[in-house]
């Protein structure tokens, strides 16, 4: 069963994702770019699955070769899930 | 042409007897075990203690291991602050028997139960058996060949030969090498149990009358290999060299040692060869000695074989007795501890060795670490590795003068 995509429980469950896979969680900001926070394209693509996981969201890899900033990831998830 | 020779300058090791080179010798010549429960792990490490949240997750323990040994080792040879080669000028070999053994259960565990949707894209970088190369490869930025070896229990030996081969043979300038094995997981116990090579009592004792298989255990043990001008030029602290290696096989069995110990014994005489050494100026053996009941009579008959009436005056001993048999990172820890040894002038010993086998009647050294008085200017080992497969494989390392 997915959870409710709230932009609010996604930008959570996106950050804690995110801080999951290296960076602290202050870091992790939505103007944070995935270069700063040392995030690429393995961790992405683990993203994904978290957020397909939790939220029925799939997520191609030309859909996450676009995204720049942890903002990006947030609109891009709750937009697909509504 | 003389071919180059080649010096240790720098070890580490994280081991069941704790974190570091120094603690492994301090506490075997004690007389300590590092085996709980009949299995050799690492207890005294907390991987997060050394590495990052990101290093930890993305790689094995079996790269975690070997990453900490590593920096230990590059800083033991003054390599902390920068490499003092061109990074093409310097190699990594790495041994292990299996690679990142516990990921890859933990991977086919999330295949079965949530289906290949839920297999992480880091699965392969984690279990890939030159996980622990690549690992270190980037870690301290070494760009020339690096690669793993893998010949199960003969592995660190291995790795160590071929990285002095490859100095020897200008390939490189320095190499960092060694051997990582982190496979105390369901898989491995049950495959060993069932190939009948564990010990049921739980109780690594070679060379015992009671001995009844290995204790399995895990850690890692690095080595900075350099030629040996080129260290001398910058100043290094040398704690040895790498005087000769040799490799054979025995062609025999998939698991079981060739009993005569005819081929180990090849391996002995090639080493002492390429050393251009007698046997009576051999100071002390390593043994493989791992508590099978196989591997410690046909060890004893190719040293026997070798060393013909000499045999009973080289005092032998197994690190195994300490530690377990750390697989693929056996021949690099017990390198180190035999450096070690040799520096320390100690020789330590077979520990729990308390009801010798009539059959095997060599100085293994039983119980309590003794004096080790080198017969010439500097001391010398040999250090016998064996792997399922029929790998044998005989390290001779020289220490330095006191």
């Amino acid at each position: 069963m997915a959870a409710t995509a709230t932009p609010e429980a996604v930008e959570a469950r996106i950050v804690e994702a995110l801080a999951s896979f290296g960076p602290d969680i202050e870091q992790v900001t939505r103007e944070a770019t995935f270069e700063e926070l040392d995030i690429d394209s393995l961790d992405l693509v683990e993203l994904a699955q978290i957020v397909e996981d939790d939220y029925g969201v799939e997520l191609k890899g030309d859909d996450m070769k676009n995204l720049k900033t942890v903002g990006d990831a947030i609109e891009l998830v709750v937009a697909r899930a509504s | 042409m003389t071919r180059r020779r080649v010096v240790i300058t720098g070890v580490g090791a994280v081991t069941p007897l704790g974190v570091g080179a120094d603690v492994l010798l301090r506490r075997w010549v004690a007389g300590e075990s590092g085996i709980a429960d009949g299995e050799g792990a690492c207890r005294d490490f907390v991987a997060s203690d050394h590495l990052s949240k990101k290093e930890i997750r993305r790689a094995d323990r079996f790269a975690h291991l070997a990453m900490v040994a590593s920096d230990e080792a590059l800083a033991s040879a003054g390599w902390s602050d920068e490499l003092p080669y061109a990074t093409e000028r310097v190699a990594c070999v790495l041994a292990t028997g299996i690679g990142g053994l516990g990921s890859l259960e933990d991977q086919h565990d999330l295949l079965r139960d949530s289906g290949p949707k839920a297999v992480s894209p880091l699965s392969v970088p984690l279990f890939m058996v030159n996980a622990g190369a690549a690992a270190l490869s980037m870690r301290h930025s070494l760009r020339g060949p690096a690669f793993s070896v893998g010949s199960a229990c003969a592995a660190g030996s291995h790795a160590i030969g071929t990285a002095a081969r490859m100095i020897q043979t200008g390939d490189a300038d320095a190499v960092v090498t060694g051997g990582a094995e982190a496979t105390l997981t369901p898989l491995a116990r049950a495959s060993f149990v069932a190939a009948g090579a564990l010990s049921p009592s739980g109780i690594s004792r070679p060379f015992d009358a009671r001995r009844d298989g290995f204790v399995m255990g895990e850690g890692a043990g690095i080595l900075v290999l350099e030629d040996a001008e080129r260290a001398a030029e910058r100043g290094a602290t040398v704690l040895g060299e790498v005087r000769g290696y040799a490799s054979t096989s025995d062609a025999f069995h998939l698991t079981a040692t060739e009993p005569d110990g005819t081929y180990a014994a090849s391996a002995l005489v090639a080493a002492l060869a390429d050393a251009g050494l007698a046997p009576d100026e051999i100071d002390y053996i390593n043994a493989h000695g791992t508590s099978t009941e196989l591997n410690d009579s046909s060890e004893t008959r190719a040293i026997k074989r070798v060393f013909g009436e000499h045999a009973q005056a080289v005092p032998i001993s197994s690190t195994k007795s300490a530690i377990g048999h750390l697989l693929g990172a056996a021949g690099a820890v017990e390198a180190i501890a035999t450096l070690l040894a040799m520096r320390d002038r100690v020789l330590p010993p077979t520990v729990g060795l308390e009801q010798p086998d009539p059959e095997l009647d060599l100085d293994y050294v039983p119980l309590s670490a003794r004096p080790f008085t080198p017969r010439g200017e500097r001391p010398v080992a040999l250090s016998n590795s064996f792997g399922f497969g029929g790998h044998n494989v005989v390290l001779c390392l020289e220490g330095v003068a006191a």
